[in-house]
Protein backbone atom coordinates (compact mmCIF):
# COMPACT_ATOMS: atom_id res chain seq x y z
CA UNK A 1 0.00 0.00 0.00
CA UNK A 2 2.90 2.27 0.93
CA UNK A 3 5.01 1.54 -1.95
CA UNK A 4 1.92 2.05 -4.29
CA UNK A 5 1.19 5.26 -3.17
CA UNK A 6 5.31 6.14 -3.26
CA UNK A 7 4.99 5.02 -6.65
CA UNK A 8 1.91 7.40 -7.58
CA UNK A 9 3.84 10.34 -5.93
CA UNK A 10 6.60 9.69 -7.56
CA UNK A 11 4.91 9.35 -11.31
CA UNK A 12 2.89 12.51 -10.13
CA UNK A 13 6.26 14.38 -9.38
CA UNK A 14 7.23 13.19 -12.89
CA UNK A 15 4.72 14.29 -14.30
CA UNK A 16 5.20 17.83 -12.96
CA UNK A 17 8.50 17.85 -13.81
CA UNK A 18 8.12 16.82 -17.13
CA UNK A 19 5.46 19.56 -17.89
CA UNK A 20 7.72 22.33 -16.01
CA UNK A 21 10.53 21.42 -18.49
CA UNK A 22 8.37 20.96 -21.39
CA UNK A 23 6.98 24.23 -20.81
CA UNK A 24 10.07 26.19 -20.19
CA UNK A 25 11.93 24.30 -23.43
CA UNK A 26 8.32 25.54 -25.46
CA UNK A 27 8.57 28.99 -24.22
CA UNK A 28 12.01 28.86 -25.66
CA UNK A 29 11.40 27.32 -28.75
CA UNK A 30 8.91 30.19 -29.14
CA UNK A 31 10.95 32.84 -28.02
CA UNK A 32 13.56 32.06 -30.91
CA UNK A 33 11.02 31.82 -33.78
CA UNK A 34 9.73 34.69 -32.69
CA UNK A 35 13.04 36.34 -32.61
CA UNK A 36 14.28 34.88 -35.89
CA UNK A 37 10.88 35.83 -37.65
CA UNK A 38 11.26 39.31 -36.67
CA UNK A 39 14.65 39.12 -37.68
CA UNK A 40 14.64 37.73 -41.20
CA UNK A 41 12.04 41.04 -41.62
CA UNK A 42 15.16 43.37 -41.77
CA UNK A 43 16.27 41.72 -44.56
CA UNK A 44 15.63 42.34 -48.48
CA UNK A 45 13.17 41.79 -50.04
CA UNK A 46 10.68 43.92 -48.06
CA UNK A 47 7.17 42.51 -47.73
CA UNK A 48 5.24 45.84 -47.00
CA UNK A 49 2.34 44.41 -49.34
CA UNK A 50 2.33 40.81 -47.40
CA UNK A 51 1.99 42.47 -44.19
CA UNK A 52 -0.67 45.13 -45.63
CA UNK A 53 -2.80 41.76 -46.92
CA UNK A 54 -2.65 40.33 -43.31
CA UNK A 55 -3.81 43.53 -41.86
CA UNK A 56 -7.02 43.14 -44.20
CA UNK A 57 -7.29 39.83 -42.75
CA UNK A 58 -6.71 40.32 -39.22
CA UNK A 59 -8.30 43.96 -38.91
CA UNK A 60 -10.68 44.52 -41.29
CA UNK A 61 -12.57 41.40 -40.98
CA UNK A 62 -12.07 41.36 -37.05
CA UNK A 63 -14.13 45.07 -36.62
CA UNK A 64 -17.79 43.76 -36.87
CA UNK A 65 -17.30 40.76 -34.56
CA UNK A 66 -15.35 43.42 -31.98
CA UNK A 67 -18.05 45.78 -32.66
CA UNK A 68 -20.53 43.48 -31.66
CA UNK A 69 -18.81 42.08 -28.67
CA UNK A 70 -18.13 45.76 -27.11
CA UNK A 71 -21.43 46.77 -27.46
CA UNK A 72 -22.72 43.86 -25.60
CA UNK A 73 -19.79 44.21 -23.17
CA UNK A 74 -20.37 48.12 -22.52
CA UNK A 75 -24.37 47.19 -22.04
CA UNK A 76 -23.71 43.90 -19.86
CA UNK A 77 -21.38 45.88 -17.51
CA UNK A 78 -22.57 48.84 -16.91
CA UNK A 79 -25.93 47.37 -16.04
CA UNK A 80 -23.46 45.23 -13.88
CA UNK A 81 -22.66 48.19 -12.15
CA UNK A 82 -25.30 50.13 -12.14
CA UNK A 83 -27.17 47.57 -9.92
CA UNK A 84 -24.77 47.06 -7.74
CA UNK A 85 -23.66 50.96 -7.13
CA UNK A 86 -27.17 51.91 -6.89
CA UNK A 87 -27.17 49.65 -3.49
CA UNK A 88 -24.98 52.38 -2.30
CA UNK A 89 -26.46 54.96 -4.33
CA UNK A 90 -22.88 56.00 -5.81
CA UNK A 91 -24.90 56.02 -9.73
CA UNK A 92 -22.87 58.55 -10.59
CA UNK A 93 -19.88 57.02 -10.92
CA UNK A 94 -21.38 53.78 -13.29
CA UNK A 95 -19.53 55.85 -16.18
CA UNK A 96 -16.31 55.93 -15.24
CA UNK A 97 -15.78 52.86 -14.13
CA UNK A 98 -17.14 50.36 -17.16
CA UNK A 99 -14.84 53.36 -18.91
CA UNK A 100 -12.05 52.59 -17.00
CA UNK A 101 -12.44 49.00 -16.92
CA UNK A 102 -12.98 49.19 -20.70
CA UNK A 103 -9.85 50.85 -21.30
CA UNK A 104 -7.35 49.65 -19.16
CA UNK A 105 -8.61 45.70 -18.94
CA UNK A 106 -11.24 44.26 -20.65
CA UNK A 107 -10.94 46.16 -24.03
CA UNK A 108 -7.51 44.91 -24.38
CA UNK A 109 -7.80 41.47 -23.24
CA UNK A 110 -11.33 40.92 -24.62
CA UNK A 111 -10.11 42.40 -27.73
CA UNK A 112 -6.97 39.81 -27.71
CA UNK A 113 -9.31 36.40 -26.92
CA UNK A 114 -11.39 37.19 -30.06
CA UNK A 115 -8.83 38.49 -32.26
CA UNK A 116 -6.69 34.91 -31.33
CA UNK A 117 -9.47 32.83 -31.64
CA UNK A 118 -10.44 34.61 -34.87
CA UNK A 119 -7.28 35.58 -36.57
CA UNK A 120 -5.06 33.45 -34.70
CA UNK A 121 -6.73 30.02 -35.21
CA UNK A 122 -7.04 30.68 -38.92
CA UNK A 123 -3.21 31.22 -39.21
CA UNK A 124 -2.11 27.71 -37.20
CA UNK A 125 -4.77 26.36 -39.51
CA UNK A 126 -3.87 27.98 -42.64
CA UNK A 127 0.04 27.72 -41.67
CA UNK A 128 -0.50 24.03 -40.79
CA UNK A 129 -2.19 22.98 -43.97
CA UNK A 130 0.71 24.63 -46.01
CA UNK A 131 2.66 22.67 -44.22
CA UNK A 132 1.54 19.33 -44.32
CA UNK A 133 0.35 19.97 -47.98
CA UNK A 134 4.13 20.52 -48.54
CA UNK A 135 3.90 23.92 -49.82
CA UNK A 136 6.69 25.28 -46.90
CA UNK A 137 8.51 22.61 -48.31
CA UNK A 138 8.13 24.17 -51.72
CA UNK A 139 8.48 28.46 -50.81
CA UNK A 140 11.95 26.79 -48.82
CA UNK A 141 13.26 24.95 -52.22
CA UNK A 142 12.55 27.81 -54.23
CA UNK A 143 14.64 29.74 -52.17
CA UNK A 144 12.05 31.77 -50.57
CA UNK A 145 12.79 32.88 -46.78
CA UNK A 146 9.46 31.36 -45.16
CA UNK A 147 9.25 32.97 -41.83
CA UNK A 148 10.06 36.64 -43.41
CA UNK A 149 7.24 35.71 -46.41
CA UNK A 150 4.65 33.77 -43.90
CA UNK A 151 5.34 34.51 -40.20
CA UNK A 152 6.77 38.19 -40.34
CA UNK A 153 3.75 39.53 -41.84
CA UNK A 154 1.30 37.79 -39.92
CA UNK A 155 3.41 39.10 -36.10
CA UNK A 156 3.52 42.75 -38.06
CA UNK A 157 0.26 42.53 -38.77
CA UNK A 158 -0.99 41.93 -35.43
CA UNK A 159 0.90 44.18 -33.55
CA UNK A 160 -0.65 47.10 -35.71
CA UNK A 161 -3.94 45.84 -36.16
CA UNK A 162 -4.61 45.25 -32.37
CA UNK A 163 -4.45 48.69 -30.97
CA UNK A 164 -6.98 49.84 -33.52
CA UNK A 165 -9.24 46.85 -32.54
CA UNK A 166 -8.83 47.69 -29.37
CA UNK A 167 -9.88 51.31 -29.92
CA UNK A 168 -13.17 50.30 -31.57
CA UNK A 169 -13.57 48.38 -28.49
CA UNK A 170 -13.62 50.74 -26.01
CA UNK A 171 -15.17 53.52 -28.25
CA UNK A 172 -18.08 50.85 -28.98
CA UNK A 173 -18.43 49.60 -25.24
CA UNK A 174 -18.09 53.07 -23.67
CA UNK A 175 -20.96 53.79 -26.56
CA UNK A 176 -22.85 50.61 -25.03
CA UNK A 177 -23.05 51.73 -21.46
CA UNK A 178 -23.88 55.27 -22.30
CA UNK A 179 -27.34 53.77 -23.97
CA UNK A 180 -27.76 51.21 -20.74
CA UNK A 181 -27.36 54.55 -18.24
CA UNK A 182 -28.52 57.06 -20.37
CA UNK A 183 -31.22 55.85 -22.12
CA UNK A 184 -32.10 52.69 -20.06
CA UNK A 185 -31.43 53.12 -16.76
CA UNK A 186 -32.41 57.28 -17.16
CA UNK A 187 -28.96 58.02 -15.78
CA UNK A 188 -28.26 62.12 -16.32
CA UNK A 189 -26.32 62.34 -19.16
CA UNK A 190 -24.21 65.53 -18.65
CA UNK A 191 -22.94 63.74 -15.50
CA UNK A 192 -22.10 60.69 -17.45
CA UNK A 193 -19.92 62.14 -19.44
CA UNK A 194 -18.65 64.91 -16.80
CA UNK A 195 -17.96 61.60 -15.10
CA UNK A 196 -16.26 59.65 -17.56
CA UNK A 197 -14.31 62.85 -19.35
CA UNK A 198 -12.88 64.04 -15.71
CA UNK A 199 -11.90 60.46 -14.74
CA UNK A 200 -10.34 58.64 -17.58
CA UNK A 201 -7.11 60.24 -18.94
CA UNK A 202 -5.18 59.35 -21.84
CA UNK A 203 -2.41 57.09 -20.47
CA UNK A 204 -5.18 54.76 -19.67
CA UNK A 205 -6.50 54.56 -22.98
CA UNK A 206 -2.76 54.21 -24.20
CA UNK A 207 -2.27 51.73 -21.22
CA UNK A 208 -4.90 49.34 -22.97
CA UNK A 209 -3.71 50.15 -26.10
CA UNK A 210 -0.25 49.28 -25.25
CA UNK A 211 -1.31 45.33 -24.18
CA UNK A 212 -3.31 45.26 -26.80
CA UNK A 213 -0.36 45.57 -29.03
CA UNK A 214 1.74 43.04 -26.93
CA UNK A 215 -1.24 40.73 -26.85
CA UNK A 216 -0.87 40.93 -30.96
CA UNK A 217 2.87 40.00 -30.41
CA UNK A 218 1.49 37.23 -28.27
CA UNK A 219 -1.08 35.30 -30.31
CA UNK A 220 0.50 36.06 -34.06
CA UNK A 221 3.44 33.99 -32.39
CA UNK A 222 2.00 31.10 -30.76
CA UNK A 223 -0.65 30.66 -33.75
CA UNK A 224 2.36 30.69 -35.98
CA UNK A 225 4.79 28.61 -33.80
CA UNK A 226 1.94 25.84 -33.70
CA UNK A 227 0.73 26.44 -37.23
CA UNK A 228 4.48 26.13 -38.48
CA UNK A 229 5.68 23.24 -37.35
CA UNK A 230 2.23 21.14 -37.66
CA UNK A 231 3.14 17.53 -38.52
CA UNK A 232 0.54 14.82 -38.90
CA UNK A 233 -1.79 15.50 -41.89
CA UNK A 234 -5.19 16.60 -41.08
CA UNK A 235 -5.34 15.31 -37.07
CA UNK A 236 -1.90 17.44 -37.04
CA UNK A 237 -3.60 20.78 -38.20
CA UNK A 238 -6.84 20.32 -36.01
CA UNK A 239 -3.96 19.85 -33.15
CA UNK A 240 -2.12 23.09 -33.83
CA UNK A 241 -5.15 25.32 -34.23
CA UNK A 242 -6.17 24.42 -31.34
CA UNK A 243 -3.60 24.31 -28.98
CA UNK A 244 -2.33 27.76 -30.91
CA UNK A 245 -5.61 29.15 -29.91
CA UNK A 246 -6.14 27.38 -26.46
CA UNK A 247 -2.31 28.18 -25.56
CA UNK A 248 -2.13 32.05 -26.73
CA UNK A 249 -5.78 32.55 -24.82
CA UNK A 250 -4.03 31.33 -21.29
CA UNK A 251 -1.03 33.82 -22.34
CA UNK A 252 -3.08 36.61 -22.69
CA UNK A 253 -4.57 36.00 -19.61
CA UNK A 254 -1.41 35.70 -17.55
CA UNK A 255 0.74 38.45 -19.73
CA UNK A 256 -2.29 40.74 -18.90
CA UNK A 257 -2.18 40.41 -14.57
CA UNK A 258 2.16 41.12 -15.16
CA UNK A 259 1.87 43.48 -17.64
CA UNK A 260 -0.88 45.56 -15.24
CA UNK A 261 1.78 45.16 -12.24
CA UNK A 262 4.16 46.47 -14.56
CA UNK A 263 2.22 49.27 -15.60
CA UNK A 264 1.67 50.22 -12.55
CA UNK A 265 5.29 50.18 -11.51
CA UNK A 266 6.18 52.39 -14.30
CA UNK A 267 3.64 54.77 -13.59
CA UNK A 268 4.16 54.97 -10.35
CA UNK A 269 7.60 55.65 -10.67
CA UNK A 270 6.58 58.58 -13.12
CA UNK A 271 4.73 60.01 -10.15
CA UNK A 272 0.99 58.90 -11.69
CA UNK A 273 -1.48 58.46 -9.23
CA UNK A 274 -3.48 55.02 -9.89
CA UNK B 1 24.85 10.32 -72.76
CA UNK B 2 24.67 6.89 -74.00
CA UNK B 3 28.50 6.36 -74.78
CA UNK B 4 28.93 7.26 -71.23
CA UNK B 5 26.56 4.71 -70.23
CA UNK B 6 27.60 2.03 -72.30
CA UNK B 7 31.82 3.00 -71.48
CA UNK B 8 30.41 2.25 -68.09
CA UNK B 9 27.57 -0.05 -67.58
CA UNK B 10 29.82 -3.15 -67.73
CA UNK B 11 31.86 -1.96 -64.63
CA UNK B 12 29.57 -0.85 -62.63
CA UNK B 13 28.50 -2.53 -59.41
CA UNK B 14 28.46 0.03 -56.57
CA UNK B 15 28.18 3.46 -56.55
CA UNK B 16 32.37 3.29 -55.78
CA UNK B 17 32.87 1.35 -58.22
CA UNK B 18 31.08 3.88 -60.59
CA UNK B 19 32.64 6.91 -59.90
CA UNK B 20 35.81 5.60 -60.02
CA UNK B 21 35.25 4.90 -63.68
CA UNK B 22 32.58 7.71 -64.91
CA UNK B 23 34.74 10.07 -66.74
CA UNK B 24 31.99 13.09 -67.06
CA UNK B 25 31.02 15.41 -64.74
CA UNK B 26 29.11 14.39 -60.92
CA UNK B 27 25.87 17.01 -60.26
CA UNK B 28 25.26 15.59 -56.85
CA UNK B 29 27.70 13.27 -55.02
CA UNK B 30 26.86 12.02 -51.34
CA UNK B 31 30.03 10.34 -49.20
CA UNK B 32 30.02 8.76 -46.45
CA UNK B 33 26.90 10.21 -45.52
CA UNK B 34 25.12 9.20 -42.06
CA UNK B 35 21.99 10.72 -40.90
CA UNK B 36 20.17 9.98 -37.13
CA UNK B 37 17.29 11.56 -35.76
CA UNK B 38 16.93 10.50 -32.19
CA UNK B 39 21.12 9.88 -31.62
CA UNK B 40 20.82 6.27 -31.71
CA UNK B 41 18.98 4.66 -35.20
CA UNK B 42 20.81 5.44 -38.24
CA UNK B 43 18.30 6.14 -40.93
CA UNK B 44 21.06 6.87 -43.51
CA UNK B 45 24.27 4.58 -43.24
CA UNK B 46 27.56 5.66 -44.83
CA UNK B 47 25.96 6.57 -48.05
CA UNK B 48 27.84 7.01 -51.32
CA UNK B 49 26.11 8.27 -54.46
CA UNK B 50 27.48 10.21 -57.10
CA UNK B 51 24.95 11.30 -59.65
CA UNK B 52 25.89 12.48 -62.90
CA UNK B 53 25.38 15.95 -64.25
CA UNK B 54 22.90 15.89 -67.33
CA UNK B 55 21.54 12.70 -66.71
CA UNK B 56 17.91 11.49 -65.09
CA UNK B 57 18.44 9.35 -62.14
CA UNK B 58 15.90 7.80 -60.47
CA UNK B 59 16.21 6.47 -56.74
CA UNK B 60 14.40 3.61 -55.99
CA UNK B 61 13.74 1.52 -52.70
CA UNK B 62 11.06 -0.04 -50.17
CA UNK B 63 9.61 2.01 -48.04
CA UNK B 64 11.39 3.38 -45.17
CA UNK B 65 14.63 3.19 -46.79
CA UNK B 66 15.41 6.98 -46.72
CA UNK B 67 14.82 8.42 -50.41
CA UNK B 68 13.14 11.25 -49.53
CA UNK B 69 15.84 11.90 -46.21
CA UNK B 70 18.55 11.53 -49.22
CA UNK B 71 16.36 14.00 -51.31
CA UNK B 72 15.71 16.57 -48.15
CA UNK B 73 19.60 16.17 -48.07
CA UNK B 74 20.45 17.21 -51.29
CA UNK B 75 18.08 19.94 -50.75
CA UNK B 76 19.51 21.45 -48.16
CA UNK B 77 16.60 20.78 -45.56
CA UNK B 78 18.24 18.33 -43.08
CA UNK B 79 22.07 18.18 -41.88
CA UNK B 80 23.82 15.14 -42.29
CA UNK B 81 25.07 14.18 -39.04
CA UNK B 82 28.72 13.36 -40.92
CA UNK B 83 29.73 13.34 -44.51
CA UNK B 84 29.31 15.18 -47.03
CA UNK B 85 26.56 16.89 -49.81
CA UNK B 86 27.77 17.94 -52.97
CA UNK B 87 25.82 19.71 -55.58
CA UNK B 88 27.04 20.93 -58.22
CA UNK B 89 30.45 21.11 -56.45
CA UNK B 90 29.27 23.15 -53.33
CA UNK B 91 28.78 21.12 -50.02
CA UNK B 92 25.50 22.16 -48.83
CA UNK B 93 25.80 21.29 -45.54
CA UNK B 94 28.71 23.99 -44.92
CA UNK B 95 26.54 27.00 -46.63
CA UNK B 96 24.70 29.23 -44.18
CA UNK B 97 20.78 29.95 -44.45
CA UNK B 98 21.29 33.34 -46.66
CA UNK B 99 23.81 31.42 -48.85
CA UNK B 100 21.62 28.20 -49.11
CA UNK B 101 18.25 30.22 -49.62
CA UNK B 102 20.34 32.09 -52.47
CA UNK B 103 21.80 28.42 -53.65
CA UNK B 104 18.22 26.54 -53.78
CA UNK B 105 17.68 28.94 -57.03
CA UNK B 106 19.04 26.85 -58.61
CA UNK B 107 17.08 23.63 -58.00
CA UNK B 108 13.34 22.88 -59.12
CA UNK B 109 11.20 20.69 -57.34
CA UNK B 110 8.06 18.82 -58.35
CA UNK B 111 6.72 17.56 -55.01
CA UNK B 112 4.40 14.26 -54.98
CA UNK B 113 0.81 16.44 -53.97
CA UNK B 114 2.13 19.21 -56.52
CA UNK B 115 2.64 22.19 -53.45
CA UNK B 116 0.32 24.72 -55.28
CA UNK B 117 -0.26 27.49 -53.44
CA UNK B 118 -4.04 26.90 -53.09
CA UNK B 119 -4.80 30.64 -52.87
CA UNK B 120 -2.96 31.65 -55.95
CA UNK B 121 -4.21 31.02 -59.57
CA UNK B 122 -2.60 28.56 -61.76
CA UNK B 123 -0.77 31.43 -63.87
CA UNK B 124 -0.16 33.12 -60.34
CA UNK B 125 1.21 29.98 -59.11
CA UNK B 126 4.34 30.04 -61.76
CA UNK B 127 4.56 33.66 -61.99
CA UNK B 128 5.92 33.49 -57.94
CA UNK B 129 9.44 32.28 -58.11
CA UNK B 130 9.62 34.55 -61.10
CA UNK B 131 8.10 37.43 -58.81
CA UNK B 132 10.94 36.47 -55.98
CA UNK B 133 13.77 36.26 -57.74
CA UNK B 134 13.75 37.98 -61.09
CA UNK B 135 13.10 41.72 -59.78
CA UNK B 136 14.48 42.73 -63.05
CA UNK B 137 11.66 41.66 -64.85
CA UNK B 138 8.48 43.78 -65.66
CA UNK B 139 4.93 42.10 -64.91
CA UNK B 140 4.25 41.56 -68.53
CA UNK B 141 7.58 39.70 -68.99
CA UNK B 142 6.93 37.67 -65.91
CA UNK B 143 3.54 36.65 -66.97
CA UNK B 144 4.34 35.99 -70.61
CA UNK B 145 7.34 33.64 -69.00
CA UNK B 146 5.36 31.77 -67.11
CA UNK B 147 2.52 30.99 -69.64
CA UNK B 148 5.50 29.97 -72.07
CA UNK B 149 6.39 27.82 -69.33
CA UNK B 150 2.74 26.22 -68.69
CA UNK B 151 2.51 26.18 -72.35
CA UNK B 152 5.80 24.40 -72.60
CA UNK B 153 3.98 21.32 -69.97
CA UNK B 154 1.17 21.04 -72.04
CA UNK B 155 -0.98 23.35 -69.79
CA UNK B 156 -4.27 25.38 -72.01
CA UNK B 157 -4.40 29.14 -71.43
CA UNK B 158 -8.29 28.66 -70.23
CA UNK B 159 -6.54 27.10 -67.46
CA UNK B 160 -3.84 29.54 -65.83
CA UNK B 161 -6.98 31.49 -64.20
CA UNK B 162 -8.42 28.82 -62.17
CA UNK B 163 -7.25 27.88 -58.85
CA UNK B 164 -5.58 24.61 -58.23
CA UNK B 165 -8.56 22.85 -56.71
CA UNK B 166 -10.33 24.06 -59.51
CA UNK B 167 -8.33 21.58 -61.90
CA UNK B 168 -7.61 17.77 -62.14
CA UNK B 169 -4.40 16.35 -60.75
CA UNK B 170 -2.80 15.75 -64.02
CA UNK B 171 -2.77 19.62 -64.41
CA UNK B 172 -2.05 20.49 -60.77
CA UNK B 173 1.46 17.91 -61.59
CA UNK B 174 1.71 20.01 -64.63
CA UNK B 175 1.65 22.96 -63.11
CA UNK B 176 3.65 21.98 -60.09
CA UNK B 177 6.15 21.17 -63.33
CA UNK B 178 6.11 24.54 -64.58
CA UNK B 179 6.75 26.25 -61.48
CA UNK B 180 9.75 24.07 -60.74
CA UNK B 181 10.91 25.14 -64.45
CA UNK B 182 9.78 28.45 -64.06
CA UNK B 183 13.70 29.88 -63.21
CA UNK B 184 15.00 27.35 -65.75
CA UNK B 185 16.95 25.36 -62.80
CA UNK B 186 19.98 23.55 -63.33
CA UNK B 187 18.92 20.13 -61.23
CA UNK B 188 15.44 19.20 -61.30
CA UNK B 189 14.15 17.11 -58.62
CA UNK B 190 10.77 14.74 -58.59
CA UNK B 191 9.69 13.60 -54.81
CA UNK B 192 7.30 10.40 -55.89
CA UNK B 193 5.85 12.39 -58.90
CA UNK B 194 3.23 9.57 -59.89
CA UNK B 195 2.72 8.20 -56.46
CA UNK B 196 -1.32 8.29 -56.36
CA UNK B 197 -2.01 8.79 -59.65
CA UNK B 198 -3.88 6.65 -61.83
CA UNK B 199 -2.04 3.98 -64.85
CA UNK B 200 -3.06 6.72 -67.54
CA UNK B 201 -1.94 9.89 -65.40
CA UNK B 202 1.19 7.93 -64.41
CA UNK B 203 2.28 7.42 -68.16
CA UNK B 204 1.15 10.86 -68.57
CA UNK B 205 3.68 12.55 -65.81
CA UNK B 206 6.56 9.95 -67.10
CA UNK B 207 6.55 11.28 -70.65
CA UNK B 208 6.41 14.66 -69.18
CA UNK B 209 9.06 14.42 -67.15
CA UNK B 210 11.11 12.31 -69.98
CA UNK B 211 9.95 15.36 -72.64
CA UNK B 212 11.03 18.04 -70.35
CA UNK B 213 14.45 16.40 -69.67
CA UNK B 214 15.06 16.24 -73.36
CA UNK B 215 14.27 19.35 -73.68
CA UNK B 216 16.35 21.19 -71.77
CA UNK B 217 19.78 19.93 -72.79
CA UNK B 218 22.21 19.76 -69.91
CA UNK B 219 19.43 19.77 -67.35
CA UNK B 220 20.16 16.81 -64.40
CA UNK B 221 16.87 15.29 -63.27
CA UNK B 222 16.19 13.47 -59.95
CA UNK B 223 13.39 10.97 -59.69
CA UNK B 224 12.87 9.88 -56.41
CA UNK B 225 10.10 6.90 -56.87
CA UNK B 226 8.54 3.62 -55.65
CA UNK B 227 7.16 3.51 -59.96
CA UNK B 228 9.85 0.70 -60.56
CA UNK B 229 8.44 0.78 -64.78
CA UNK B 230 8.67 4.03 -65.11
CA UNK B 231 12.39 4.06 -63.24
CA UNK B 232 13.68 1.81 -65.99
CA UNK B 233 11.66 3.46 -68.89
CA UNK B 234 12.79 6.69 -68.21
CA UNK B 235 15.76 7.37 -66.58
CA UNK B 236 19.16 7.05 -67.59
CA UNK B 237 20.71 5.67 -64.64
CA UNK B 238 18.65 4.21 -61.25
CA UNK B 239 20.03 3.67 -57.44
CA UNK B 240 18.41 1.34 -55.19
CA UNK B 241 18.50 2.16 -51.53
CA UNK B 242 18.18 -0.28 -48.93
CA UNK B 243 19.14 -0.01 -45.09
CA UNK B 244 20.46 3.49 -45.38
CA UNK B 245 22.56 2.32 -47.91
CA UNK B 246 22.82 2.42 -52.01
CA UNK B 247 22.71 -1.33 -52.51
CA UNK B 248 22.49 -1.15 -56.37
CA UNK B 249 23.95 1.63 -59.08
CA UNK B 250 23.82 1.39 -62.69
CA UNK B 251 21.81 1.62 -65.82
CA UNK B 252 18.46 -0.01 -66.01
CA UNK B 253 20.32 -3.05 -67.94
CA UNK B 254 22.01 -3.58 -64.92
CA UNK B 255 19.26 -4.04 -62.85
CA UNK B 256 17.91 -6.84 -64.76
CA UNK B 257 21.87 -8.50 -65.08
CA UNK B 258 22.67 -8.80 -61.51
CA UNK B 259 22.61 -11.66 -59.00
CA UNK B 260 22.22 -9.69 -55.98
CA UNK B 261 19.01 -11.07 -54.73
CA UNK B 262 17.24 -8.17 -53.32
CA UNK B 263 17.45 -6.55 -56.05
CA UNK B 264 16.24 -9.31 -58.17
CA UNK B 265 13.12 -9.97 -55.93
CA UNK B 266 12.34 -5.79 -55.52
CA UNK B 267 12.55 -5.73 -59.42
CA UNK B 268 10.57 -9.07 -60.22
CA UNK B 269 7.68 -7.62 -57.55
CA UNK B 270 7.59 -4.27 -58.69
CA UNK B 271 6.90 -4.94 -62.68
CA UNK B 272 5.04 -7.78 -61.69
CA UNK B 273 2.64 -5.03 -60.35
CA UNK B 274 2.47 -3.41 -63.16
CA UNK B 275 1.34 -5.88 -65.43
CA UNK B 276 -1.73 -6.52 -66.35
CA UNK B 277 -3.30 -9.73 -64.82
Amino acid sequence: MIQKSVRYIDKFADYLTSGFTGFIAESGAVLLFMGSSIRSSFRRPNRYLEVIRHMEFVGNQSVFIIMLTGTFTGLALAYQIYLGFKMVNATNLVGPIVALGISRELGPVLTGLIVAARAGGAMAARLGTMKVNEQIDALDVMGVNTKQYLIAPRIYASIICMPLLCAIFDFVAIGGAWFLSVKVVDLDEAVFWDKVTHTVEIRHINEGLFKAAVFGLVFATICCYRGFNTSGGAKGVGEATNRGVVHSMVMIIVLDYFLTSLLRMVEAAMGFQV
Amino acid sequence: MSEEIASTSNEIKTPTDFMSNYKGEIAIRLTDLKKTFDGKDFVITGMNLAIPKGSLTAIIGFSGTGKSVILKHILGLYKPTSGKVEVLGQDVSLLSFDQLTDFRKRFGVLFQSAALFDDMTVLENVCFPLIEHRRDLSEEQVIKIAGEKLNQVGLEAKHFEKLPNQISGGMQKRTGLARALALDPEILFYDEPTTGLDPILTEMVDDLILETHHLRAGQTSVMVSHDLDAAFRIADYVAMLHAGQVLLFGTPEDFFKTNIELVQTFVAKGLKRSQPT
